[in-house]
């Protein structure tokens, strides 16, 4: 295993700068995600606009690898539709449980995809999911409502 | 009553942790010379001479124990007495009938809670454990605390993680029933006063009951000495088969309780509805025991004596003190535990200032590092510490000085990756 297939450039600085790590003023949406079995918690604010997300952010603690995931997976699904950030997300959880291993359909997930070599790490999944599984989560539940 | 076997201070000053004479019968580390693995606590490795004695009984003398009545069948059982007597002769028992072979110290542990805890325990009495217990010695006392209406009462140790001797007598009340402590614990690695902790239970009229998970692999365990009244451990970490677990208890205490486990051999007669236990140990063993498993047992406990078990805790204390001592010079290193590297049992925790333990791990596993991070099935110490996880390095005698090097070495990239350097 090639280590800098995980501790990139990109995973190494969005954990040391993640930008939307912050409070977000009234958010639309929050949920708590939590891994019980390392501890890692983060919740996850999303600020809609009718059908768009207009803003996200997270706050919490963890590992380099679930903080970096999240601040990636909150610059993604910026600006795009609650229904199209479902898909990114599961697309990036299919990626990261080794369902979808093909580059070119992976290429919407922009810089999310330089995690792929996760998937090979049985032991990083759930870290890497953290954030995209909390953010299914409350988008599910938001579209359900909307009978979507 | 023989003491236990003890590694003097001069005799751990005289290893020489860069020789290796124990690496060599560990086939997986000898044919893995690029591993450096330090999660001995979690599982240790297994030497030839177990890995034989199993596929022998297999060979040899595969038949189900007790069941038959034919010479296999009878060899099998004698099989398993041998390393009854053998086991019980290892930790200072003065009857082999007080030995229950069972999964695990899990195994061993639920059913001292469970059997034991449900006879003596009512509403107003009280269990005492300490804040650094593994989830096994706290989770089956929660339950049976929850049944009966008992307390459960946490010991917590001082600054530098050792129990005090108010702390022993403010907690161990007349209204404990139970004591239930671990030797070692499997973060700090520091060492509990058993003698003491005994001897405040009989006084006030409670029993104690000692995990030696992290104790009897490393260290020489006499019940007699310790003055307790059981003691639970596991086969795979004083490298024996994993799914072997041992309890000791006093024979008259395993008479009292009832059974744990029912079904095939642990009855003496059965009727359409009801029956009558087999004498102890049997009736504690239901079920098809793992018998290859507790033959590998055996020979484990016979790899120890061969090597001498002064000569494994003097290497195993002398090898633990450098790792601590080596940790705690790294100045982005935050050690736990306590501040005397000789205090340590096998066991070193710590943490990277600023980076996630499971990112020291991932990194460390890919320059062929193994070690822990995590909660360590102790939820409620990392809690009361105020910390979410940490990372823990622990030593076994194959260990040398080149391992504990490869750690430093590995926290020095660790520590550069997330702080700019190459
Ligand atoms: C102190 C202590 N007690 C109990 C256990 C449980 O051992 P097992 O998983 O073999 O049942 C462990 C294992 O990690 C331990 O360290």
């Amino acid at each position: 295993m090639e280590l800098n297939n995980i501790y990139n450039t990109a995973l190494m600085e969005h954990n040391a700068h993640p930008d939307y790590k912050y409070e977000m003023d009234d958010p639309t949406l929050q949920h708590e995600g939590v891994n019980p079995s390392c501890g890692d918690d983060i919740v996850l604010s999303l600020k809609l606009d009718g059908d768009v997300i207009e803003e996200a952010a997270f706050t919490g603690h963890g590992c380099a690898v679930s903080q970096a995931s999240a601040d990636i997976m909150a610059d993604l699904i910026t600006d795009e539709t609650a229904e199209r950030a479902r898909h990114l997300c599961d697309l990036f959880l299919k990626m990261i449980r080794g369902e979808v291993t093909d580059d070119a359909e992976l290429a919407e997930l922009g810089e999310a995809a330089q995690l792929k070599g996760i998937s090979l790490m049985p032991a990083r999944v759930k870290c890497a999911e953290l954030g995209w599984r909390t953010a299914m989560t409350m988008l599910d539940e938001r579209l359900a409502a909307e009978g979507k | 009553m023989a003491e236990a076997p003890k590694a003097t201070r001069e005799a751990i000053e005289a290893v020489d942790l860069a020789e290796n004479p124990f690496k060599k019968d560990f086939p997986l580390l000898a044919n893995n010379p690029h591993l450096t693995f330090l999660d001995s606590a979690a599982t240790a490795q297994r030497p030839t001479v177990v890995l034989d004695a199993q596929r022998d009984f297999y060979e040899r003398l595969n038949s189900n124990p007790l069941r038959g009545l034919y010479k296999l069948s009878v060899e099998a059982t004698e099989a398993i007495d041998k390393v009854r007597r053998k086991v019980a002769d290892f930790i200072g028992a003065p009857l082999s009938q007080g030995i229950v072979f069972t999964r695990n110290a899990t195994e061993s542990l639920n059913l001292l809670a469970l059997s034991m805890g449900r006879l003596v325990l009512g509403p107003g009495d009280e269990v005492c454990i300490t804040i650094m217990e593994h989830h096994s010695n706290i989770l089956p006392w929660q339950q049976v605390c929850r049944e009966t209406g008992a307390k459960l009462v946490y010991m917590r140790p001082n600054e530098d993680c050792k129990l005090t001797a108010e702390e022993i007598e403010t907690k161990i009340t007349r209204r404990t029933k139970i004591v239930s402590v671990t030797q070692v614990s499997n973060v700090l690695g520091v060492e509990n006063p058993i003698k003491d902790i005994a001897k405040r239970a009989h006084a006030v009229g409670a029993l104690c009951f000692v995990d030696g998970a992290q104790s009897v692999p490393h260290m020489g365990v006499n019940v007699q000495e310790l003055g307790c009244d059981a003691l639970a451990f596991s086969a795979h970490k004083m490298f024996g088969p994993m799914g072997i677990g041992v309890l000791w208890a006093k024979k008259e205490l395993l008479e009292k309780m009832p059974p744990f486990l029912t079904g095939g051999e642990m009855i003496d007669w059965v009727t359409e509805d009801d029956f009558g236990c087999a004498p102890v140990p049997q009736k504690f063993e239901a079920g098809t025991q793992d018998a290859a498993g507790i033959v590998g047992l055996g020979a484990a406990v016979d790899y120890m004596r061969a090597v001498k078990r002064e000569n494994l805790e003097a290497r195993e204390r002398a090898l633990v003190a450098d790792l601590a001592r080596k940790l705690g010079e790294l100045p982005f290193i935050r050690l736990i535990g306590p501040a005397n590297p000789n205090d340590h049992v096998a066991v070193v925790s710590f943490n990277v200032c600023g980076i996630h333990p499971h990112d020291v791990a991932s990194i460390l596993d890919s320059y062929d590092v193994a070690i822990r991070a995590g909660h360590h099935c102790a939820q409620p110490l990392l809690a009361w510490m105020g910390i979410e996880s940490c990372c823990r390095a622990s030593v076994a005698v194959y260990n040398d000085e080149q391992d504990i090097d490869n750690l430093v070495e590995g926290l020095q990239k660790v520590w550069g990756m997330f702080n700019g350097a190459e």
